[in-house]
């Protein structure tokens, strides 16, 4: 087989984007402290460093918390945003939808900083609450733009099809409306899910002495000892990473399949 | 009024369309909006001892500015500071913030677009799928771990250094971190999905019987693809660029783990302004100057590219 | 061409229904009944206000002044899951997650009967359109054809007193629209409720309907039966719109006893029927005497002279298969005409410039005014 030019370059591109990842295993079972060539030998000892961790395993809990109340709370916000921007005309809806989308392209640090501000204020005591104030904040955007799409996606006419044959408000969303964008919406928990807990800024800025993952692991970062430690860490989170948004991709494929579409494109 | 009362559901569009965005909405303006305002309040404000003192003045952002600590009731002098403008190392601060996003926005929208068009053109539709998986799971991967990597790969004794010595080519490690080169490949590889997708999207509404009309009526395939498919996908590129530059300016893991400097970029000065010096109307002046650099680069590249954003949609 | 619709009864009514969008004035002032057990269509271009108007009947839209009454009942307070019509959908809007059955059964969900008498009367409206068998498919994998036949099952298990049409065959290819027409007529004529069709297809229009109420710009400008319609339109634009209509400037003469005397251009001096043939009012582009293109005959050596003819010169030729259309220019005209021909075995073609006796008959003329 042929490579031509370009065949060379996606495939250089991809280790480019791939090699970091790669090399977290690799270095992750490597029985050194030190991130370099040549590897000394196979250990699963950071592994074991991972899960004796006690620190650790709280950051994971808090982080899980975290995450699950802000991608559940994005969500409810992202359908009622999506849905209203999607079906209805209303006043100052492009400020409106505007606003709410902002955070996508602003500074995650601008956002902490203006939030911490105020609420230092208005004297509020910074906790795992607060950090969920701001991931809200940040995810909210991404799922208003998944469930959009799939709001998007639904024709009218089904709606007005289940009006005609007798259905009112509330029966249709439930018979119609929420079976078809089920999968949108499992998708954009499932965003909203990883991107709490792969943020940091909010987290770190926004947060107590609860601390976490994210923080945790950068907090790690200073002491070389542990270097190895959050190598293992990491491999571990790529691989749930992956896991994840494989899940997400399959919904909202499943999704695309059921109303019929073509399919558009990734998650942006 | 008979339209009112026609059919229950229809209601009043607009007041239905305003009950059900409220929530989000309500949200977004007590959390999102209001502390912006109150930032950009703060940032003509006078700087208090762990407070704000409500006396409005502009020298934040120009001329020479004092903090004040109030002593039985009347205001004291503590120390003089510079405004964001004035003061040349936050000034320094926003121009390297904005170069490095620019190199970096320049080298990623560079580096995608050959990618994008790799996957458009030559990757057969039923694959295409699995590519854009690949190329979008790093983006959601942990970015601390991923900005740590590339610290480990080009650190002092980090991977190539340890590569480089171990076959020969060099003898003493080569000083690859802490540099604007360090933030710019970091940063680059962090963005890469980004600017790869809506580049692919456009090349993908792109009708390919215009690139045969294209070879048809005369031209090389080089000469078609920068008469007929640059032009086409411009919209692409222009939304890449925009969505590599907003985010790359303010970022501020990359700079504090590979950056160097104090504050390298204008996301660390914010923190240390705000939170170390107690300053928090100038690192609000410095926060307010940074959306409105972000949002006057994008106004102006999207003014220089307005004739290939025009058209259907 | 339909049953003879002996029944008068008021079935819809429409009394001087406005409907603003904003500042677009979409229904200028409809007045107009609807027959119970009529085929009835809402024919015109697109935005004419025709789906508007359907959309008023089914409570999808409201309107900003005016009357809709279904069945002597004023509508203005009944929300359209509660109106007692049923709808059948452009795109069929047929429930992707469900299947066949359950998305003909889905208006059932509140009926008091059994599931199995549902199961059965759902089984009888899909042997009705045609589908029996289809049950347990999946929605999605339906054809076209099957995705209608499924809506108008799922519309007409609820025994609607007005089942509405809205562009049912626009996305049909064209056997299979040729095909659903006859289906939908025979339909009609089995369940014997009120059928309200919106097209833009007029011959589809013609085919099927008792009566077509032909609109423009949110107004009907003529609601006829389809021969009084294609005979005698009562506007230009009516003329233009349904078939091909050839206009001829004329000047009226004189009016009296239910006789108009006119001069027409290549025509020369008339004497038509006031009761039959002229129509309209006037208009500031004067008069016209219009015909359609079937009424012309080219008439060969040696062949009888119709009533009339008139000489003239063969400008384009057209070859259809089975017709051949020409363009002439009668002898004493500016523009040509539009003439159609069967071609019949052993009629020749004429060729471009081809001089020619044209036959025409005062009797196939209307005039405009």
């Amino acid at each position: 087989m042929k490579f031509s030019g370009l065949q060379l370059y996606a495939l250089a591109f991809l280790i480019f984007l791939y090699g970091p990842i790669l090399l977290l295993p690799v270095f992750a079972f490597n029985d050194s402290t030190v991130v370099a060539f040549p590897l000394k030998g196979f250990t699963t000892q950071w592994f074991q460093n991972v899960w004796n961790d006690s620190d650790l395993w709280q950051a994971v809990r808090n982080s899980l918390f975290v995450a699950l109340s802000a991608s559940v709370i994005a969500t409810m916000f992202g359908i009622f945003a999506a849905r209203a921007s999607t079906r209805y005309r209303f006043p100052a809806k492009g400020g409106i939808m505007g606003l709410i989308l902002l955070p996508m392209v602003l500074p995650d640090m601008i956002v902490a900083m203006a939030l911490l501000v105020v609420l230092l204020a208005l004297n509020v005591q910074l906790s795992l609450l607060t950090v969920i104030l701001g991931h809200v904040l940040i995810c909210t955007p991404f799922a208003v733009a998944i469930l959009s799409s799939a709001f998007q996606s639904l024709d009218q006419s089904l709606e007005e099809a289940a009006y005609d044959l007798g259905e009112g408000a509330i029966s249709t969303f439930y018979l119609v409306i929420l079976p078809l964008v089920t999968p949108g919406i499992i998708s954009a928990f499932l965003i909203s899910f990883t991107i709490s807990l792969d943020e940091f800024v909010i987290s770190n800025f926004l947060g107590s002495k609860d601390k976490l993952l994210s923080v945790y692991i950068f907090g790690q970062l200073r002491f070389p000892k542990s270097v190895p430690t959050i190598m293992a860490l990491g491999a571990v989170l790529v691989a749930l990473s992956v896991a994840l948004l494989a899940l997400a991709e399959y919904f909202r494929r499943r999704g695309i399949a059921r109303t019929g579409l073509k399919n558009t494109g990734g998650f942006l | 009024m008979a339209e009112a009362k026609q059919g229950r559901f229809l209601g009043s569009e607009a007041a239905y369309g305003l009950g059900l965005v409220s929530p989000t909405a309500i949200y977004a303006i007590m959390l999102l909006a209001a502390p912006l305002g109150f930032i950009l309040i703060a940032s003509f404000l006078t700087d208090g001892y762990l407070s704000i003192i409500p006396k409005f003045q502009l020298c934040n952002y120009f001329g020479e500015c004092a903090s004040y600590k109030v002593v039985d009731g009347a205001l004291v002098e503590t120390q003089k500071y510079l405004g964001a403008w004035s003061d040349p190392r936050l000034f320094s601060v926003m121009v390297r913030s904005l170069v490095v996003s620019l190199l970096v926005t320049v080298a990623t929208v560079a580096l995608a677009y050959p990618m994008a068009y790799y996957i458009s053109f030559h990757v057969a539709p039923a694959r295409k799928g699995i590519w854009l998986f690949l190329i979008t799971i790093p983006f959601w991967t942990s970015y601390v771990i991923w900005v740590f990597m590339w610290n480990a790969i080009l650190g002092f004794s980090g991977v190539i250094n340890s590569v480089l010595i171990g076959i020969g080519l060099i003898d003493t490690p080569l000083n690859m971190t802490f540099n604007i080169q360090a933030m710019v490949i970091t940063l680059a590889h962090s963005f890469a999905p980004f600017a790869i997708l809506p580049i692919y999207v456009a090349l993908e509404k792109i009708d390919r019987s215009l690139l045969e009309a294209g070879q048809d009526l005369g031209e090389s395939r080089f000469l078609t693809f920068l008469r007929v498919t640059l032009p086409l996908s411009m919209a692409g590129v222009v939304a890449a660029v925009l969505i590599v530059f907003i985010p790359t300016i303010g970022d501020y893991v990359t700079p504090k783990l590979v950056g160097g400097a104090k504050f390298p970029m204008i996301a660390n000065a914010i923190e240390v302004l705000m939170l170390k010096g107690d300053n928090k109307p100038l690192g609000s002046a410095i926060a307010v100057s940074a959306m409105l650099i972000v949002g006057l680069m994008s106004v102006l590249f999207l003014f220089l590219n307005r004739r290939y954003l025009r058209g259907p949609k | 061409m339909n049953l003879d619709k002996s029944s008068t009864t008021t079935m819809i009514e429409f009394k001087d229904v406005h409907k603003y969008y904003g500042d677009y004035h979409a229904l200028r002032g409809i007045t107009a009944t609807i027959r119970a057990g009529e085929f009835f269509s809402l024919l015109g271009p697109s935005g004419c206000g025709k789906t508007t108007l359907l959309r008023t009947i089914a409570g999808f839209e409201g309107i900003s002044s005016g009357v809709v009454l279904v069945d002597g009942k004023d509508m203005v307070d009944v929300p359209a899951n509660q109106r007692p019509t049923n709808m059948v959908f452009q795109s069929y809007a047929i429930f992707p997650h469900l299947t066949v059955e359950q998305n003909v059964g889905f208006g059932l969900r509140k009926d008091p009967r059994s599931r199995p008498e549902k199961a059965a009367a759902v089984a009888e409206a899909l042997a009705m359109v045609g589908l029996a068998g289809f049950g347990t498919r999946a929605a999605h994998a339906l054809s076209g054809g099957q995705r209608q036949r499924v809506a108008l099952a799922r519309a007409l298990i609820l025994k609607p007193k007005v089942l509405l049409l809205d562009e049912p065959l626009s996305a049909l290819d064209k056997k299979m629209r040729e095909q659903m027409q006859v289906e939908l007529i025979k339909l009609q004529r089995q369940v014997g409720i009120t059928f309200v069709l919106v097209t833009h297809d007029q011959e589809e229009a013609l085919v099927m309907s008792d009566r077509i109420a032909v609109m423009f710009e949110g107004q009907i400008a003529q609601l006829d039966d389809p021969e009084t319609l294609y005979r005698r339109p009562k506007t230009r634009a009516v003329a233009n719109f349904i078939g091909t209509m050839n206009f001829l400037p004329a000047k009226i003469l004189s009016e009296s006893g239910g006789k108009v005397e006119a001069e027409a251009q290549g025509f020369g001096r008339l004497t038509l029927d006031a009761q039959t043939q002229v129509t309209g009012t006037a208009t500031p582009d004067g008069a016209a005497v219009g015909f359609r293109p079937e009424t012309l005959t080219l008439l060969f050596e040696g062949q009888q002279v119709a009533d009339r003819e008139v000489m003239a010169t063969v400008t384009e030729v057209v070859y259809y298969g089975d017709m051949t259309y020409y363009d002439v220019l009668l002898d004493g005209t500016t523009d040509p005409m539009r003439l159609s021909m069967r071609n019949v075995f052993g009629r020749p073609v004429l060729d471009i410039g081809t001089r020619t006796r044209v036959g025409w008959s005062p009797g196939a003329l209307v005039m405009f005014r």
